[in-house]
Protein backbone atom coordinates (compact mmCIF):
# COMPACT_ATOMS: atom_id res chain seq x y z
CA UNK A 1 0.00 0.00 0.00
CA UNK A 2 1.12 3.92 -0.73
CA UNK A 3 3.02 5.50 2.00
CA UNK A 4 0.85 9.09 2.26
CA UNK A 5 2.76 10.02 5.00
CA UNK A 6 4.01 13.26 3.90
CA UNK A 7 1.09 14.09 1.59
CA UNK A 8 -1.05 14.23 4.99
CA UNK A 9 1.58 16.66 6.55
CA UNK A 10 1.42 18.89 3.54
CA UNK A 11 -2.11 18.31 3.84
CA UNK A 12 -2.60 19.09 7.69
CA UNK A 13 -0.29 22.18 6.75
CA UNK A 14 -2.41 23.72 4.64
CA UNK A 15 -5.31 23.29 6.85
CA UNK A 16 -4.03 24.91 9.83
CA UNK A 17 -2.23 27.89 8.06
CA UNK A 18 -4.79 28.37 5.14
CA UNK A 19 -8.07 29.29 5.52
CA UNK A 20 -10.68 28.39 3.08
CA UNK A 21 -11.97 31.28 0.65
CA UNK A 22 -15.33 31.14 1.20
CA UNK A 23 -15.16 31.33 5.15
CA UNK A 24 -12.82 34.42 4.27
CA UNK A 25 -15.04 35.68 1.69
CA UNK A 26 -17.87 35.71 4.20
CA UNK A 27 -15.74 37.39 6.89
CA UNK A 28 -14.43 40.10 4.43
CA UNK A 29 -18.44 40.61 4.07
CA UNK A 30 -18.83 40.65 7.89
CA UNK A 31 -16.24 43.26 7.88
CA UNK A 32 -17.47 45.76 5.24
CA UNK A 33 -20.58 45.59 7.19
CA UNK A 34 -19.58 47.19 10.31
CA UNK A 35 -19.06 50.40 11.15
CA UNK A 36 -16.10 51.95 10.17
CA UNK A 37 -13.56 52.83 13.19
CA UNK A 38 -15.93 50.34 15.35
CA UNK A 39 -14.16 47.55 17.69
CA UNK A 40 -16.37 45.17 15.58
CA UNK A 41 -14.68 46.25 12.23
CA UNK A 42 -11.34 47.04 13.67
CA UNK A 43 -11.26 42.88 15.25
CA UNK A 44 -12.09 42.17 11.69
CA UNK A 45 -9.77 44.04 9.85
CA UNK A 46 -7.10 41.94 12.07
CA UNK A 47 -8.68 39.07 11.34
CA UNK A 48 -8.38 39.47 7.82
CA UNK A 49 -4.90 40.78 7.89
CA UNK A 50 -4.12 37.18 10.29
CA UNK A 51 -5.52 35.31 7.70
CA UNK A 52 -3.42 36.50 4.70
CA UNK A 53 0.16 36.52 7.01
CA UNK A 54 -1.17 32.85 8.29
CA UNK A 55 -1.00 31.85 4.60
CA UNK A 56 2.03 34.18 3.26
CA UNK A 57 4.09 32.14 6.18
CA UNK A 58 2.55 29.17 6.33
CA UNK A 59 2.12 29.29 10.34
CA UNK A 60 -0.80 28.81 12.22
CA UNK A 61 -4.02 30.47 12.09
CA UNK A 62 -4.82 30.21 15.35
CA UNK A 63 -2.66 28.61 18.10
CA UNK A 64 -5.17 26.30 19.31
CA UNK A 65 -5.50 23.62 16.24
CA UNK A 66 -7.56 21.59 18.15
CA UNK A 67 -8.34 18.32 18.23
CA UNK A 68 -7.87 16.83 14.63
CA UNK A 69 -10.34 15.13 13.26
CA UNK A 70 -10.15 12.62 10.03
CA UNK A 71 -13.01 11.51 8.01
CA UNK A 72 -11.17 8.85 5.56
CA UNK A 73 -13.80 7.77 2.37
CA UNK A 74 -11.45 4.54 1.27
CA UNK A 75 -12.33 2.62 -2.18
CA UNK A 76 -11.55 -1.08 -1.08
CA UNK A 77 -8.10 -2.22 -1.56
CA UNK A 78 -6.91 0.10 1.05
CA UNK A 79 -5.33 -0.88 4.85
CA UNK A 80 -7.26 1.38 7.50
CA UNK A 81 -4.71 -0.14 10.03
CA UNK A 82 -2.11 1.47 7.62
CA UNK A 83 -3.90 4.69 7.17
CA UNK A 84 -4.47 5.10 10.59
CA UNK A 85 -0.85 5.12 11.42
CA UNK A 86 -0.04 6.95 8.65
CA UNK A 87 -2.47 9.60 9.60
CA UNK A 88 -0.91 9.05 13.17
CA UNK A 89 2.88 9.75 11.78
CA UNK A 90 1.51 12.66 10.00
CA UNK A 91 0.25 14.05 13.01
CA UNK A 92 3.73 13.78 14.84
CA UNK A 93 5.35 15.13 12.38
CA UNK A 94 3.34 18.32 11.34
CA UNK A 95 3.62 19.11 15.35
CA UNK A 96 7.25 19.08 14.98
CA UNK A 97 6.84 21.55 12.07
CA UNK A 98 4.71 23.83 14.34
CA UNK A 99 1.79 23.35 11.63
CA UNK A 100 0.30 21.69 15.32
CA UNK A 101 0.29 22.14 18.74
CA UNK A 102 1.15 19.41 21.29
CA UNK A 103 -2.86 19.85 22.55
CA UNK A 104 -3.16 15.89 23.90
CA UNK A 105 -3.41 16.12 27.27
CA UNK A 106 -4.02 13.05 30.22
CA UNK A 107 -6.97 14.38 32.08
CA UNK A 108 -5.67 11.94 34.44
CA UNK A 109 -2.04 12.68 34.68
CA UNK A 110 -2.36 16.34 33.29
CA UNK A 111 0.53 15.36 31.22
CA UNK A 112 0.61 16.60 27.58
CA UNK A 113 2.21 13.49 25.16
CA UNK A 114 4.42 16.40 23.74
CA UNK A 115 3.25 15.19 20.00
CA UNK A 116 -0.30 15.32 19.70
CA UNK A 117 -0.97 11.60 19.81
CA UNK A 118 -3.59 10.63 22.55
CA UNK A 119 -5.77 7.61 22.81
CA UNK A 120 -7.61 6.32 20.04
CA UNK A 121 -9.80 8.98 19.85
CA UNK A 122 -6.75 11.77 19.59
CA UNK A 123 -6.66 12.52 16.71
CA UNK A 124 -10.14 11.66 15.80
CA UNK A 125 -10.22 9.24 12.54
CA UNK A 126 -13.49 8.03 10.88
CA UNK A 127 -13.33 5.65 8.05
CA UNK A 128 -15.89 4.59 5.96
CA UNK A 129 -15.51 2.74 2.46
CA UNK A 130 -16.54 3.49 -0.31
CA UNK A 131 -17.11 2.53 -4.10
CA UNK A 132 -14.73 3.89 -6.97
CA UNK A 133 -11.45 4.50 -6.67
CA UNK A 134 -11.08 7.63 -5.17
CA UNK A 135 -9.50 7.86 -1.57
CA UNK A 136 -10.54 11.31 -0.20
CA UNK A 137 -9.64 12.70 3.31
CA UNK A 138 -11.36 15.40 5.22
CA UNK A 139 -9.84 17.30 8.05
CA UNK A 140 -11.39 19.77 10.89
CA UNK A 141 -9.45 21.48 12.89
CA UNK A 142 -11.41 22.52 15.91
CA UNK A 143 -9.94 24.42 19.23
CA UNK A 144 -11.31 24.21 22.42
CA UNK A 145 -12.54 27.66 23.23
CA UNK A 146 -15.15 26.67 20.75
CA UNK A 147 -15.56 23.72 21.26
CA UNK A 148 -16.68 24.51 25.08
CA UNK A 149 -19.37 26.12 23.96
CA UNK A 150 -21.14 23.70 22.31
CA UNK A 151 -24.59 22.70 23.95
CA UNK A 152 -27.01 19.96 23.75
CA UNK A 153 -30.89 20.66 24.43
CA UNK A 154 -33.41 17.95 25.40
CA UNK A 155 -36.71 18.90 23.97
CA UNK A 156 -39.13 20.08 25.26
CA UNK A 157 -37.81 22.88 27.34
CA UNK A 158 -40.06 24.41 29.19
CA UNK A 159 -37.60 27.18 30.70
CA UNK A 160 -37.72 28.28 27.12
CA UNK A 161 -40.98 26.97 26.25
CA UNK A 162 -39.47 25.02 23.46
CA UNK A 163 -41.13 21.88 22.55
CA UNK A 164 -40.70 18.98 20.18
CA UNK A 165 -40.82 20.72 16.85
CA UNK A 166 -38.50 22.87 14.33
CA UNK A 167 -40.12 26.10 16.26
CA UNK A 168 -38.52 24.58 19.68
CA UNK A 169 -35.57 24.14 18.11
CA UNK A 170 -34.93 27.88 16.63
CA UNK A 171 -35.45 28.32 19.98
CA UNK A 172 -32.46 26.28 21.98
CA UNK A 173 -30.73 27.42 19.03
CA UNK A 174 -30.83 30.87 19.68
CA UNK A 175 -30.44 30.61 23.52
CA UNK A 176 -27.14 28.62 22.61
CA UNK A 177 -25.96 31.26 20.32
CA UNK A 178 -26.57 33.92 23.38
CA UNK A 179 -25.27 31.88 25.77
CA UNK A 180 -21.42 31.24 24.04
CA UNK A 181 -20.91 35.46 23.53
CA UNK A 182 -18.23 36.11 21.90
CA UNK A 183 -16.09 32.57 23.72
CA UNK A 184 -16.22 30.62 20.98
CA UNK A 185 -14.74 33.57 18.36
CA UNK A 186 -17.37 34.69 17.13
CA UNK A 187 -18.14 35.11 14.63
CA UNK A 188 -18.71 31.74 14.10
CA UNK A 189 -20.78 28.79 12.46
CA UNK A 190 -23.27 27.15 14.15
CA UNK A 191 -23.63 23.19 13.37
CA UNK A 192 -27.08 21.80 14.70
CA UNK A 193 -27.98 18.25 14.46
CA UNK A 194 -31.79 17.69 15.43
CA UNK A 195 -32.14 13.97 16.84
CA UNK A 196 -29.88 11.45 16.94
CA UNK A 197 -29.00 10.40 20.43
CA UNK A 198 -26.20 11.95 22.55
CA UNK A 199 -22.94 10.83 21.00
CA UNK A 200 -24.25 10.25 17.33
CA UNK A 201 -25.67 14.05 17.21
CA UNK A 202 -22.18 15.90 18.67
CA UNK A 203 -20.58 13.99 15.52
CA UNK A 204 -23.17 14.60 13.33
CA UNK A 205 -23.65 18.87 14.08
CA UNK A 206 -19.49 18.44 13.76
CA UNK A 207 -19.54 16.63 9.82
CA UNK A 208 -22.38 19.53 8.60
CA UNK A 209 -19.17 22.18 9.49
CA UNK A 210 -17.85 20.88 6.67
CA UNK A 211 -20.46 21.98 4.11
CA UNK A 212 -19.50 25.06 1.94
CA UNK A 213 -20.55 28.81 3.20
CA UNK A 214 -22.92 29.40 0.26
CA UNK A 215 -24.39 24.95 0.29
CA UNK A 216 -27.91 25.44 0.10
CA UNK A 217 -29.50 22.41 2.81
CA UNK A 218 -30.95 20.12 0.77
CA UNK A 219 -34.08 19.79 2.81
CA UNK A 220 -36.04 23.36 2.25
CA UNK A 221 -37.32 23.55 5.90
CA UNK A 222 -34.08 23.14 7.17
CA UNK A 223 -32.48 25.78 4.80
CA UNK A 224 -35.51 27.87 5.59
CA UNK A 225 -34.53 27.67 9.21
CA UNK A 226 -30.73 28.11 8.67
CA UNK A 227 -31.27 31.33 6.65
CA UNK A 228 -33.95 32.46 9.69
CA UNK A 229 -31.58 31.68 12.34
CA UNK A 230 -28.37 32.93 10.83
CA UNK A 231 -30.42 36.25 10.92
CA UNK A 232 -31.96 36.09 14.14
CA UNK A 233 -28.85 35.57 15.56
CA UNK A 234 -26.95 38.15 14.13
CA UNK A 235 -29.98 40.30 15.68
CA UNK A 236 -28.65 39.25 19.47
CA UNK A 237 -25.95 41.91 18.35
CA UNK A 238 -23.00 40.09 19.94
CA UNK A 239 -20.74 40.49 17.41
CA UNK A 240 -17.04 40.16 16.31
CA UNK A 241 -15.57 38.96 19.42
CA UNK A 242 -18.56 39.51 21.42
CA UNK A 243 -17.67 43.58 20.82
CA UNK A 244 -21.10 43.89 19.93
CA UNK A 245 -22.06 44.47 16.24
CA UNK A 246 -24.05 42.87 13.10
CA UNK A 247 -22.40 39.41 12.51
CA UNK A 248 -22.17 37.14 15.34
CA UNK A 249 -22.08 34.05 13.03
CA UNK A 250 -21.13 34.27 9.41
CA UNK A 251 -23.95 31.08 9.03
CA UNK A 252 -25.71 28.25 10.27
CA UNK A 253 -25.34 24.86 9.18
CA UNK A 254 -28.43 21.97 10.03
CA UNK A 255 -28.80 18.23 9.64
CA UNK A 256 -31.98 15.71 11.26
CA UNK A 257 -31.57 12.23 11.87
CA UNK A 258 -33.80 9.66 13.54
CA UNK A 259 -34.43 9.96 16.84
CA UNK A 260 -35.50 7.26 19.68
CA UNK A 261 -39.47 7.75 20.71
CA UNK A 262 -38.64 8.93 23.68
CA UNK A 263 -35.29 11.57 23.02
CA UNK A 264 -35.75 14.82 20.89
CA UNK A 265 -32.52 16.24 20.89
CA UNK A 266 -30.94 19.50 19.72
CA UNK A 267 -27.06 19.20 19.67
CA UNK A 268 -25.54 23.04 19.01
CA UNK A 269 -21.74 22.67 18.05
CA UNK A 270 -19.76 26.11 17.69
CA UNK A 271 -16.77 26.69 14.91
CA UNK A 272 -14.85 29.83 15.67
CA UNK A 273 -14.26 32.12 12.64
CA UNK A 274 -11.14 30.30 11.78
CA UNK A 275 -13.17 27.43 10.47
CA UNK A 276 -10.67 25.32 9.38
CA UNK A 277 -11.28 22.30 7.17
CA UNK A 278 -9.92 20.62 4.29
CA UNK A 279 -9.90 18.04 1.52
CA UNK A 280 -7.51 16.37 -0.08
CA UNK A 281 -8.27 13.49 -2.99
CA UNK A 282 -6.12 10.35 -3.84
CA UNK A 283 -6.13 9.35 -7.06
CA UNK A 284 -4.05 6.77 -9.02
CA UNK A 285 -0.80 8.54 -8.63
CA UNK A 286 -2.19 12.19 -8.41
CA UNK A 287 -2.72 13.80 -5.16
CA UNK A 288 -5.17 16.84 -5.25
CA UNK A 289 -5.81 19.49 -2.58
CA UNK A 290 -9.21 21.33 -2.42
CA UNK B 1 -4.42 53.88 19.13
CA UNK B 2 -2.96 54.33 22.84
CA UNK B 3 0.99 53.13 23.30
CA UNK B 4 1.68 51.41 26.55
CA UNK B 5 4.91 50.49 28.24
CA UNK B 6 4.91 47.25 30.58
CA UNK B 7 4.89 47.98 33.78
CA UNK B 8 1.95 49.87 33.92
CA UNK B 9 1.40 52.71 36.12
CA UNK B 10 -1.62 53.08 38.85
CA UNK B 11 -1.99 56.51 36.95
CA UNK B 12 -1.85 54.98 33.44
CA UNK B 13 -4.57 52.31 33.93
CA UNK B 14 -7.19 54.99 35.60
CA UNK B 15 -6.77 57.09 32.32
CA UNK B 16 -8.02 54.01 30.25
CA UNK B 17 -11.86 53.18 29.65
CA UNK B 18 -13.61 50.77 28.08
CA UNK B 19 -13.67 50.65 23.92
CA UNK B 20 -9.70 51.77 24.02
CA UNK B 21 -7.61 49.99 21.83
CA UNK B 22 -4.09 49.83 22.59
CA UNK B 23 -0.99 48.80 22.05
CA UNK B 24 1.43 47.18 24.57
CA UNK B 25 5.34 47.08 24.88
CA UNK B 26 7.83 45.57 27.61
CA UNK B 27 7.61 42.17 29.34
CA UNK B 28 4.69 40.46 29.73
CA UNK B 29 3.73 36.58 30.93
CA UNK B 30 1.52 34.00 29.82
CA UNK B 31 -0.46 31.75 32.45
CA UNK B 32 -3.35 30.05 31.42
CA UNK B 33 -5.45 27.37 33.34
CA UNK B 34 -2.82 25.15 35.09
CA UNK B 35 -0.66 28.24 36.25
CA UNK B 36 -3.80 29.83 37.79
CA UNK B 37 -4.88 26.64 39.83
CA UNK B 38 -0.89 25.93 40.73
CA UNK B 39 -0.86 29.34 41.90
CA UNK B 40 -3.62 29.53 44.33
CA UNK B 41 -3.15 26.11 45.66
CA UNK B 42 0.32 26.65 45.81
CA UNK B 43 0.91 30.15 47.44
CA UNK B 44 -1.88 31.70 47.75
CA UNK B 45 -4.85 29.30 49.73
CA UNK B 46 -1.61 27.16 50.39
CA UNK B 47 -3.83 24.22 50.23
CA UNK B 48 -0.65 22.14 48.64
CA UNK B 49 2.69 22.61 49.86
CA UNK B 50 5.67 23.77 47.77
CA UNK B 51 7.30 20.83 45.69
CA UNK B 52 10.27 20.42 42.85
CA UNK B 53 11.08 23.85 41.74
CA UNK B 54 7.82 25.57 42.84
CA UNK B 55 9.41 27.96 45.17
CA UNK B 56 12.28 28.90 43.04
CA UNK B 57 9.86 29.55 39.98
CA UNK B 58 7.71 31.74 42.59
CA UNK B 59 10.42 33.87 43.31
CA UNK B 60 11.51 34.19 39.84
CA UNK B 61 7.90 35.19 38.63
CA UNK B 62 7.09 37.66 41.58
CA UNK B 63 8.90 40.39 39.81
CA UNK B 64 8.26 40.23 36.33
CA UNK B 65 4.44 40.07 36.90
CA UNK B 66 4.52 42.89 39.91
CA UNK B 67 3.16 46.25 38.06
CA UNK B 68 2.74 44.26 34.38
CA UNK B 69 0.90 41.67 32.72
CA UNK B 70 -0.75 38.15 32.54
CA UNK B 71 -1.51 36.50 29.38
CA UNK B 72 -3.79 34.09 28.69
CA UNK B 73 -2.58 32.18 25.86
CA UNK B 74 -1.10 28.99 24.89
CA UNK B 75 1.15 29.41 22.28
CA UNK B 76 2.91 27.03 19.31
CA UNK B 77 6.44 27.80 20.09
CA UNK B 78 9.42 26.62 17.38
CA UNK B 79 12.92 25.45 18.50
CA UNK B 80 11.47 23.45 21.54
CA UNK B 81 14.88 21.13 20.80
CA UNK B 82 17.76 23.61 20.90
CA UNK B 83 16.01 25.86 23.52
CA UNK B 84 16.20 28.85 21.11
CA UNK B 85 12.71 29.66 21.56
CA UNK B 86 10.38 31.44 18.81
CA UNK B 87 6.72 32.44 18.88
CA UNK B 88 5.01 31.27 15.87
CA UNK B 89 1.18 31.80 16.53
CA UNK B 90 0.21 33.24 20.15
CA UNK B 91 -3.28 34.41 20.24
CA UNK B 92 -5.25 34.88 23.25
CA UNK B 93 -7.63 31.68 25.04
CA UNK B 94 -10.99 32.48 26.72
CA UNK B 95 -10.36 33.86 30.02
CA UNK B 96 -13.34 32.97 31.99
CA UNK B 97 -11.77 29.86 32.85
CA UNK B 98 -9.85 31.93 35.27
CA UNK B 99 -12.90 33.94 36.98
CA UNK B 100 -12.33 32.00 40.07
CA UNK B 101 -8.44 32.39 40.21
CA UNK B 102 -7.84 35.71 38.69
CA UNK B 103 -8.94 38.09 41.05
CA UNK B 104 -6.99 36.58 43.91
CA UNK B 105 -3.83 36.23 41.48
CA UNK B 106 -3.74 39.89 40.60
CA UNK B 107 -4.23 41.63 44.04
CA UNK B 108 -1.12 38.96 45.21
CA UNK B 109 1.29 39.57 42.61
CA UNK B 110 0.38 42.98 41.94
CA UNK B 111 -0.75 42.25 38.09
CA UNK B 112 -1.97 45.39 36.69
CA UNK B 113 -3.43 44.14 33.34
CA UNK B 114 -5.33 40.70 32.52
CA UNK B 115 -4.86 39.99 28.12
CA UNK B 116 -7.12 37.17 26.86
CA UNK B 117 -10.89 36.91 24.85
CA UNK B 118 -14.28 36.91 25.61
CA UNK B 119 -13.99 38.61 28.90
CA UNK B 120 -14.23 38.11 32.40
CA UNK B 121 -16.84 38.19 35.21
CA UNK B 122 -17.69 40.08 38.51
CA UNK B 123 -15.05 38.90 40.66
CA UNK B 124 -12.39 40.01 37.99
CA UNK B 125 -13.83 43.34 37.55
CA UNK B 126 -13.84 43.86 41.22
CA UNK B 127 -10.42 43.31 41.17
CA UNK B 128 -9.63 45.81 38.32
CA UNK B 129 -11.57 48.46 40.37
CA UNK B 130 -9.62 48.04 43.47
CA UNK B 131 -6.28 46.95 41.90
CA UNK B 132 -6.71 49.26 40.15
CA UNK B 133 -5.97 47.01 36.83
CA UNK B 134 -7.65 46.57 33.18
CA UNK B 135 -8.32 43.41 31.54
CA UNK B 136 -7.37 44.07 27.88
CA UNK B 137 -8.88 41.53 24.94
CA UNK B 138 -6.69 40.46 22.23
CA UNK B 139 -7.88 39.02 18.77
CA UNK B 140 -8.94 35.85 19.38
CA UNK B 141 -7.42 33.57 16.38
CA UNK B 142 -5.30 36.17 15.30
CA UNK B 143 -2.19 34.10 16.28
CA UNK B 144 0.41 34.93 13.39
CA UNK B 145 -0.16 38.45 13.68
CA UNK B 146 -0.35 38.32 17.40
CA UNK B 147 3.14 36.13 17.30
CA UNK B 148 4.65 38.60 14.96
CA UNK B 149 4.42 40.97 18.06
CA UNK B 150 6.78 39.16 19.94
CA UNK B 151 10.09 40.01 19.78
CA UNK B 152 12.13 37.34 22.22
CA UNK B 153 11.15 34.67 24.05
CA UNK B 154 12.97 35.62 27.61
CA UNK B 155 12.53 32.29 29.30
CA UNK B 156 10.15 29.64 30.31
CA UNK B 157 8.90 28.15 33.75
CA UNK B 158 6.95 25.07 33.95
CA UNK B 159 7.57 23.66 30.99
CA UNK B 160 6.39 20.34 32.44
CA UNK B 161 2.97 21.84 32.28
CA UNK B 162 3.10 21.09 28.59
CA UNK B 163 3.70 23.85 25.87
CA UNK B 164 0.43 25.42 26.24
CA UNK B 165 0.18 25.53 29.65
CA UNK B 166 3.77 26.83 30.72
CA UNK B 167 4.60 30.32 31.87
CA UNK B 168 6.45 32.31 28.92
CA UNK B 169 8.26 34.91 29.50
CA UNK B 170 7.66 37.17 26.37
CA UNK B 171 9.06 40.82 25.09
CA UNK B 172 6.60 41.84 23.07
CA UNK B 173 6.29 45.80 20.74
CA UNK B 174 2.94 46.91 19.94
CA UNK B 175 1.12 43.89 20.83
CA UNK B 176 -2.66 45.11 19.68
CA UNK B 177 -6.01 44.91 22.30
CA UNK B 178 -8.86 46.77 23.29
CA UNK B 179 -10.12 47.54 26.74
CA UNK B 180 -12.71 46.04 27.74
CA UNK B 181 -13.06 45.83 31.32
CA UNK B 182 -11.86 49.19 32.55
CA UNK B 183 -10.96 50.33 36.62
CA UNK B 184 -14.03 52.46 36.62
CA UNK B 185 -16.17 49.01 36.99
CA UNK B 186 -17.56 49.13 32.75
CA UNK B 187 -17.29 45.85 31.42
CA UNK B 188 -18.23 45.47 27.85
CA UNK B 189 -19.45 42.25 27.94
CA UNK B 190 -21.61 42.62 31.09
CA UNK B 191 -23.25 45.33 28.50
CA UNK B 192 -23.28 43.25 25.67
CA UNK B 193 -24.60 40.33 27.96
CA UNK B 194 -27.27 42.60 28.81
CA UNK B 195 -28.45 44.14 25.69
CA UNK B 196 -28.39 40.66 23.79
CA UNK B 197 -30.31 39.09 26.45
CA UNK B 198 -32.72 41.41 25.90
CA UNK B 199 -33.02 40.55 21.95
CA UNK B 200 -33.17 36.91 22.95
CA UNK B 201 -36.31 37.56 25.17
CA UNK B 202 -37.58 39.74 22.41
CA UNK B 203 -36.97 36.72 19.81
CA UNK B 204 -38.50 34.15 22.07
CA UNK B 205 -41.72 35.84 22.63
CA UNK B 206 -41.90 36.38 18.71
Amino acid sequence: MRDLTETLVEFIRRTSTDLPPDVEQALTGARDREAPGSAARGALEAILQNVALSRRNSTPICQDTGTPIFYVHYPAGWSTRQLREQIRAAVIQATKRSYLRPNAVDALTEKNSGNNLGDAAFPTIHFEEIEGDELSVDLLLKGGGCENVGAQYSLPNSALGAGRDLAGVRKVVLEAAHKAQGQGCAPGILGVAIGGDRGSAYSASKEVLFRQMEAINPDPQLAALETRLTDETNQLGIGPMGFGGQTTVLGVKMTSMHRLPASFFVTVSYMCWADRRRRMVVRGDEVLYD
Amino acid sequence: MRNLTLPLSDEAIRELQVGDPVALSGVMVTGRDAVHKWLIETFIKKTRSPQGDDQVVYEAIRPLLAGSAIYHCGPVVAGLETQQYRFVAAGPTTSTREEPYQGEVMRHFNIKAVIGKGGMGPKTLAACETGPGVYLHAIGGAASLIAQTVEKVLGVYKLDFGVPEAMWVIQVRNFPAVVTMDAHGHSLHAEVESRSKTELERLLAA
